[in-house]
């Protein structure tokens, strides 16, 4: 199989001052009171050279890769709530790169290939764990379809087998393989590089490694207009005063349509919202990411021991974090019928995110009709997998004014010459 | 959940409604004279506003019949409930479908039926 171990961009600076087991043990002996803050709190500056809009995973790694690739320090990133308090805190963690289209293939294994040297690059302990991703089918024609898309996947150079059920209870004892389910296991298809990560741990890393590189990070500041001059961008108006910038970049889930009215840009997008829920912690059990698309569920087990199990999404437009009881409902029943023991589970928490999904449910990275404003938006339900492999393209094209190879296909001008990324559950489950 | 109240068949649960997304689209008659990008208004350009929204809903499971909701989009709570065709009465809904950018669209002025002579 084809590997490309050439992880992109690596031994990048930021993320100082290192943390080490010397510097643990050293904190140890002071009761942990004194270890030095991760990154600054700035109050803004009257003006910067680039502010991104958005402090999530996405966004800080925007910047991050802003000061450490494209050697830009005047920049400020702009959260109106708390670094990683929205989408990139709600999501089920899951990485992988399994797509079908060439162009998700390229962003999605180009985000896959710097995860696996990220917690180096950020000295910050990111918990990536390649624990593989086993997509199920549960019908002869899902299976057949299934194979067809692992080819056209390993075409693509991206690890990808199908399994047979025998194969599958053998890699997931838990699993219930009996033919006379509602939704037998008909067969699935692993993705051995793919994995889970610590959420939080993301924003967190990227932040640190920014703030060392003088990124002014930013949070309880809320965008509340554009400052425009001659079709071009000038600034931002926000809860923490007018920022005047050269470059603004737009990196938001759940409001880039708010933030895109603000100066007359209408996106394809629908704020939709998408559930999931962890119970209550148990022994490690579950080694791997399983996902269903045809039952419409994806379960794994944190590190805590919770399993952390995720709903499709609501069918109406919401920007209230929460959804409906049935969406959640349908998913427990899929996932208890496949993995019985979860029945004498409690549930621990249950939480919404809004999610921008777009019609052909890939992402816009793009330039506007304002000059110097850029939007990164539209993730849809898979957006985590991302984080890495979107920052780095985004800040490729804020830096540069144009996008690069991997970004271009994900212009906002697709809407108009029908030149469509359709990922409609092209692989995993479905957006 | 919501308790959605249908215009034919009377309050039923959520479960039973599908979503047809924003609502008051109409597709452009004179298509020729109108470019791609502004055709790309009516096909995919989609009201996303955070509070009054006008949406389309069907009773999917029930008469299988369409029909209009004002609801808002940060409480979810159904202000008005209104048939196709018909404009929304509240206040609120009135006032989200002027403002809406749609109503300034190439797209919808080529909606319109053409008017002879002139």
């Amino acid at each position: 199989m084809a590997q490309d171990l050439n992880r992109g961009r690596t031994g990048l600076p930021g993320g100082k001052p290192k943390y080490s087991i010397f510097s643990l043990a050293r904190n140890a002996a002071s009761y942990h009171q004194d270890w030095q803050r991760a990154w600054r709190a700035p109050d803004p500056k009257k003006e910067y050279d680039v502010v991104i809009v958005g402090g999530g995973g996405h966004g800080l790694a925007t910047a991050y890769y802003l000061a450490s690739v494209h050697g830009l320090t005047n920049i400020a990133v702009v959260e109106k709530g708390w670094l990683g308090g929205g989408n990139t805190g709600r999501n089920t963690t899951i990485i992988r790169s399994n797509y079908m289209w060439d162009e998700s293939a390229a962003i999605y294994d180009h985000a896959l290939k710097l995860w696996e040297g990220l917690s180096q690059d950020l000295n910050f302990n990111l918990m990536f764990s390649q624990r593989g991703v086993l997509t199920i089918a549960h019908s002869w024609g899902e299976l057949r379809e299934m194979s067809r898309r692992v080819h056209a996947i390993r075409l693509n150079g991206i690890d990808s087998d199908v399994l047979s059920p025998e194969e599958i209870k053998k890699k997931v004892p838990l699993i219930n393989i009996d033919p006379s389910i509602r939704y037998p296991v008909m067969g699935g298809f692993l993705q051995k590089r793919g994995g889970t990560a610590r959420h939080d741990a993301v924003a967190w890393g990227y932040a640190r490694a920014a703030d060392d590189l003088g990124v002014d990070i930013i949070q309880n500041c809320e965008v509340t207009g554009m400052i425009r001059k001659g079709g071009a961008i000038a600034g931002l108006e926000t809860t923490r005063g007018t920022i005047k910038a050269k470059k603004v970049g737009v990196v938001v889930a759940g409001h880039c349509s708010v933030l895109g009215e603000m100066a007359d840009i209408r996106l394809p997008i629908a704020s939709r919202p998408l559930q999931a829920l962890v119970s209550e912690p148990i022994k490690p059990e579950l080694d791997t990411v399983i996902m269903s698309n045809a039952v419409h569920m994806y379960i794994s087990q944190s590190d805590k021991g919770e399993m952390v199990l995720g709903a499709g999404v609501d069918k109406y437009n919401s920007y209230a974090q929460r959804g409906s009881f049935p969406v959640p409902e349908h998913m427990i029943a899929a996932a208890v019928e496949l993995f019985p023991i979860l029945s004498r589970l409690r549930m621990l928490r249950h939480w919404g995110g809004i999610v921008d999904t777009c019609p052909d449910a890939s992402p816009i990275i793009s330039k506007t009709d304002v000059q110097g404003l850029y939007f990164n938006c539209g993730w849809g339900t898979g957006g985590f997998k991302a984080t890495p492999g979107s920052g780095h393209v985004f800040a490729d094209l804020i830096a540069n004014d144009r996008p690069n190879k991997i970004a271009a296909p994900y212009a906002l001008d697709r809407f108009q010459t029908g030149l469509l990324i359709d990922e409609h559950g092209a692989a995993g489950v479905a957006h | 959940m919501l308790n959605i109240t249908c215009p034919f068949c009377g309050e039923r649960e959520e479960l039973e409604f599908s979503c047809g997304g924003e609502a008051h689209i109409v597709r452009p008659l004179a298509e020729n004279s109108i470019t791609d990008a502004e055709f790309a208004d009516y096909l995919f350009l989609r009201d996303n506003p955070k509070g009054v929204f006008l949406e389309r809903w069907r009773h999917a499971s029930g008469c299988r019949r369409w029909f209009n909701m004002v609801r808002d989009t940060v409480s979810h709570e159904i202000i008005e409930i209104y048939p196709m065709g018909a404009m929304p009465k509240s206040k609120q809904g009135l006032a989200a479908y002027k403002a809406s950018w749609r109503r300034h669209t190439a797209a919808e002025a080529a909606a319109k039926p053409q008017k002879k002579g002139k």
